[in-house]
């Protein structure tokens, strides 16, 4: 009896989400025993690195354990495969990336405390179940620890009004969206008797194709997930959030929730544990309408912005319309493609964040138009790499973004749908106009302030990696590829 | 060695940024390392002359490697005798831009020559890959150096110029990139592998239908059109022209504009030779072809900008050149890839001749002056040799490429060649109504009578291309015997049947087949 409820194997599959939780709760501890000086809290760090190796090690013995089949664990509600595995690496980039680069930004800020990182982590850690869960509750109860933690997040600013506003504001958004979402998780347990996937999409597959039921379960579910990826027309929280939060929880949001949330959306929507996946000629056409009209609306409201961080967030809802068409499309070029998008996505965004976060100084908050105007006379480094970063951003070769809209593009070919193609296509040339305005602004406007950038090491290093990264990937992607393709949902 | 060469000059400007970045602030030091590295740019490159085999079939030089086995794309180049006369264009342009920006770019010297030996590097790619996917990223890899160009060394409307040049040209490349995917897509599904390769492609096409190819024809079209620009697409031309500084006119007239030309020869023809061939879609571009001579001369006519003038002239110009790949037989092409090296030289020097007066005068409206020839006599002789190569005078190049494009016209469609003369008449009408309201007679405008005439490195500049202007007017045999087997070679796989029989072969055919069948009815009839 003992045996069936607890396995070595079941310890094994969260071995990740023990260290961050556990380094994440020592953090809270630790930061007001010996680090009563808010100066010192960089050293926090160290704390973060830790959880971040550890979690590292135990995804590394994790691949070799599911090469041949996927491991199941705790009944059945935790399935680790090569696909959790990937996402989970995300994940872990996202989260040292953007701990590393925040200490410079928090003491700017004024508001550097200790549970900034120990948010971090419980936010990856939901992220974690995100990917793995293959079980209603699971799902739920990491999605619901990514949100909660991101909630804190945004509007960790205490005294800047913009960043409670923005904070509230999702709060409300998101607290809606997980309404439905699990409402639509009801109606699936109702249907099923049970909220392990496996037995969900028997159930289902025994039922007659047009149970009215089930259409409920897809609406209401549908509606929650596409408030998380920031789809049209669930996408209003993003420019708000994003613009209102400390630039670093952007980064964050915009690129490991969002990865988290694609993660969720392809398990129940793609492969054996997906409930809705037999209903694929039901859901595709609207999600495809879906998917132009969140490429429409991120593109043209990201044409006028003067904020910068608000036009990175448009930009990021077209981005999830791309990702959406890779879904759409639903063949394995299609699937593949999500990944190696959010793969590129996760180094050019973050990249492209980490330069407004130096941006962010003592006095000038840094992400106006105006604040990058002139960047490449005062600093070089900075403005080429943030080149780099909008110009994958726009798909433009020799760069990483070309590759995810690369195998959009494919995927639709292959699927035949070329009409889409050729409107995710001509939308690509739209983006050029927006990205390139920063760009013009950068390059060719004149220096409006003289304030030097806000940098530290924490931001040298992760501006490097993302850039190399960002480069590589797209001059040499064989093996970028290969891993995405290795990882596919099964 | 030789099987490395085309590399070595893909990456020679590459090396030569690498140094450039790191070479300290002095403005002087750092255009002496940029005109040597686009000289050894082209002194690498000059061996592919040498040890060019010509009328060996195929392609020389070849170097292949797998880059991504993933998707099929290889690391693969290798050139013909097209790609041959294009890459020399490129590199002997290179150090002339080089080299006419001394005294013009006066500020971020060195990002402006960055972005310059980037560019140089990817012209050649374009022109040298034999993989579409590396194509592609050539292909692309030009359009970012160029908007810096344009836009931050540009004239007044530059930020306009640049964004509405890189709006355009990615539309149409990107919807290039849904042609190429359709054929990639189209060869796994016959084959069960994914693959870039041409060669592997070309397989691919013959067990396509005519539809099928006519779509994949108009996605490379639009992509290649918009480079060209042949008509309808031309709108970004004259903005990028005018706001360009010189030497970016310079490269984007001689060799930015033969993409375009060039992809249709190496992709469009030989890819889709039952969409190429079919007759109402050569029709269609003809038509447009010639639309564009006609209409580029005369809108030539009304300018008052000196720059914009030549600018239009460029679209008057490249409509030769798609004309001739029209025509579809071996004076066609071979006379639109010898007109692509004319224009790119006469119009290269036009482009300087406006770089020598503006950075003097600032102005480039014509009105402002008039009797340069008093005042300036060398620049008057250079300006004279530049204008009369572009109008087509002979023994000069412009005649010899404009002769054989309307030979092959000709042949194709007399009504065809019979428009297109006008357009030589009109291309004569407005460069020497331009000679002579900028040149001859009285110095009517005071400010002219203390301008310098050209200094020595002005002068050197020109003199290459004035040399290589004569060279191909009075002999061009080299050129063509360079190019003839590659044309043969298109052709054949355009009209697999063209070579049979005697030369004016097509339109005797029809004749005799239409006697046979009129001989058979009446010998039926008697019978």
């Amino acid at each position: 009896m003992i045996d069936s409820l607890y396995t070595p194997y079941d310890h094994f599959s969260i071995v990740p989400a023990l260290m961050l939780a556990l380094f994440g709760c020592a953090i809270l501890l630790f930061d007001f025993l010996i680090f009563p000086d808010p100066r010192q809290r960089k050293w926090l760090l160290i704390f973060v690195v830790l959880a971040e190796v550890f979690t590292g090690v135990g995804l590394y013995r994790q691949t070799g354990y599911v090469a041949a089949s996927p491991l199941q664990a705790f009944n059945g509600s935790i399935q680790v495969d090569q696909f959790s595995i990937f996402f989970n690496w995300l994940f872990l980039i996202a989260a040292l990336m953007v701990a590393v680069v925040s200490y410079r930004y928090l003491e700017n800020a004024g508001e550097h405390h200790g549970e900034y990182y120990s948010l971090i982590l419980f936010a990856q850690c939901g992220m974690y179940f995100l990917a793995t869960g293959a079980d209603l509750v699971t799902l739920f109860v990491g999605l619901e620890l990514m949100a909660l933690s991101f909630y804190v997040m945004v509007g960790f600013l205490r005294s800047e009004k913009r960043s409670n506003e923005a904070a509230l504001k999702y709060l409300l958004l998101g607290a809606f969206s997980s309404g439905f979402l699990v409402y639509g998780f009801s109606v699936l347990y109702g249907i099923a008797g049970s909220t392990n996937l496996k037995t969900i999409v028997n159930t289902i597959a025994s039922k007659p194709a047009w149970d009215p039921v089930v259409y409920l379960a897809l609406i209401t579910t549908s509606v929650g997930l596409l408030f998380k990826v920031a789809a049209a027309p669930f996408h209003m929280w993003a420019p708000d959030a994003y613009e209102g939060a400390p630039t670093t929880v952007t980064a964050y949001l915009s690129v490991a929730s969002k990865a988290a949330s694609f993660a969720f959306l392809l398990r129940l929507f793609y492969g054996q544990l997906a409930p809705f996946a037999a209903m694929r000629e039901v859901w595709a056409p609207i999600l495809a309408v879906i998917a132009v009209v969140t490429m429409t609306v991120g593109n043209l409201a990201a044409i006028n912005q003067s904020n910068v961080k608000r036009l990175l967030a448009y930009s990021s809802i077209s981005h999830a319309g791309y990702m959406l068409l890779g879904v759409v499309a639903g063949n394995e070029t299609g699937i593949t493609g999500v990944e190696v998008y959010l793969m590129v996505y996760t180094f050019m965004n973050l990249g492209a964040f980490l330069v407004l976060v130096a941006l962010r100084r003592q006095k000038i908050i840094g992400d106006e138009m105006d604040d990058i105007s002139g960047l490449m006379k005062k600093s070089p480094g900075y403005a080429v790499l943030m080149l780099i970063f909008l110009i994958s951003l726009a798909g433009i070769p020799p760069t990483a973004g070309f590759l995810g809209k690369y195998y959009i593009f494919w995927s639709l070919i292959e699927a035949h749908q070329y009409t889409l193609a050729v409107i995710a296509t001509l939308y690509a040339a739209v983006a050029i106009y927006y990205y390139f305005r920063i760009v013009k602004s950068m390059f060719v406007a004149e220096v409006k302030e003289k304030e030097p950038m806000a940098t530290s090491f924490g931001i040298r290093v992760a501006l490097a990696v993302s850039g190399v990264m960002t480069l590589v990937i797209g001059v040499y992607p064989e093996p970028f590829l290969k891993l995405a393709q290795g990882s596919l949902l099964r | 060695m030789d099987q490395h060469l085309l590399s070595i000059v893909l990456l020679t400007p590459l090396a030569g940024l690498l140094v450039l970045l790191l070479l300290p602030g002095n403005k002087n030091l750092i255009r002496i390392w940029a005109n040597l590295a686009a000289l050894a740019g082209f002194l690498v490159s000059l061996p592919l002359v040498f040890r060019f085999q010509t009328g060996a079939p195929g392609f020389q030089f070849e170097e292949r490697a797998d880059w991504i086995p993933t998707l099929g794309a290889h690391y693969h180049l290798g050139i013909d005798g097209i790609s041959l006369l294009l890459v020399m264009l490129t590199t002997a342009m290179g150090v002339i831009a080089m080299l006419c920006s001394w005294s013009g770019i006066q500020d971020r010297v060195r990002e402006y020559y960055a972005m310059f030996l980037i560019l140089q590097t990817g012209m050649i790619g374009v022109f040298i890959s034999l993989d579409f996917f590396l194509f592609y990223i050539f292909w692309e890899l030009v359009l970012v150096p160029m908007y810096f160009i344009i836009g931050v060394w540009g004239g007044p409307r530059k930020l306009y110029a640049a964004i509405k040049f890189f709006l355009y040209t990615l539309a149409g490349s990107v919807l290039m990139l849904l042609g190429i995917l359709t054929l990639y897509f189209q060869h796994f599904q016959q084959t069960g592998a994914y693959s870039f390769e041409i060669s592997e492609l070309m397989k691919t096409t013959s067990g396509m239908s005519l539809g099928a190819q006519e779509w994949v024809f108009w996605a490379f079209f639009i992509g290649f059109a918009i480079k060209v620009p042949m008509f309808p697409f031309h709108t970004w031309l004259p903005d990028a022209h005018v706001e360009a500084p010189t030497a970016g006119s310079v490269i984007l007239a001689a060799v930015l504009l033969k993409m375009g030309t060039y992809g249709f020869l190496r992709f469009s023809l030989p890819l889709l030779p039952q969409a190429s061939a079919d007759q109402k879609i050569v029709q269609i571009l003809a038509i447009l072809s010639i639309i564009g001579i006609i209409y580029g001369a005369l809108v030539c006519l009304m300018q008052k900008d000196w720059k914009k003038l030549v600018a239009y002239s460029s679209v008057s110009h490249l409509g030769f050149c798609t004309l001739g790949i029209f025509a579809l037989n071996p004076n066609g092409i071979a006379g639109s890839v010898i007109q692509q090296v004319n224009h790119g030289i006469s119009t290269g020097m036009l482009f300087m001749v406006i770089g020598v007066i503006y950075e003097r005068r600032h102005t480039r409206e014509i009105s402002e002056y008039g009797g340069l020839g008093h005042v300036m006599p060398k620049f008057a002789i250079i300006f004279a040799i530049a204008m009369l190569s572009s109008a087509g005078l002979p023994l000069l190049n412009g005649f010899v490429g404009e002769f054989t494009i309307l030979q092959g016209a000709f042949e194709a469609n007399r009504v065809w060649a019979a428009f297109a003369v006008t357009g030589v008449i009109l291309g004569a009408a407005y460069l020497l109504w331009l000679y002579q309201r900028t040149i001859l007679g009285q110095v009517t405008n005071g400010k002219n009578l203390t301008i310098p005439d050209m200094n020595f490195r002005e002068v050197a500049m020109f003199v290459p291309l004035i040399a290589w202007a004569v060279w191909i007017g009075v002999y061009p045999k080299p050129f063509f015997d360079v190019l003839r087997q590659p044309v043969t070679e298109i052709v054949e796989r355009v009209h697999p049947d063209y070579f049979k029989g005697s030369q004016p072969q097509p339109a005797l055919a029809k004749l005799r087949a239409k006697l046979g069948t009129q001989v058979a009815a009446q010998a039926g009839g008697a019978r």
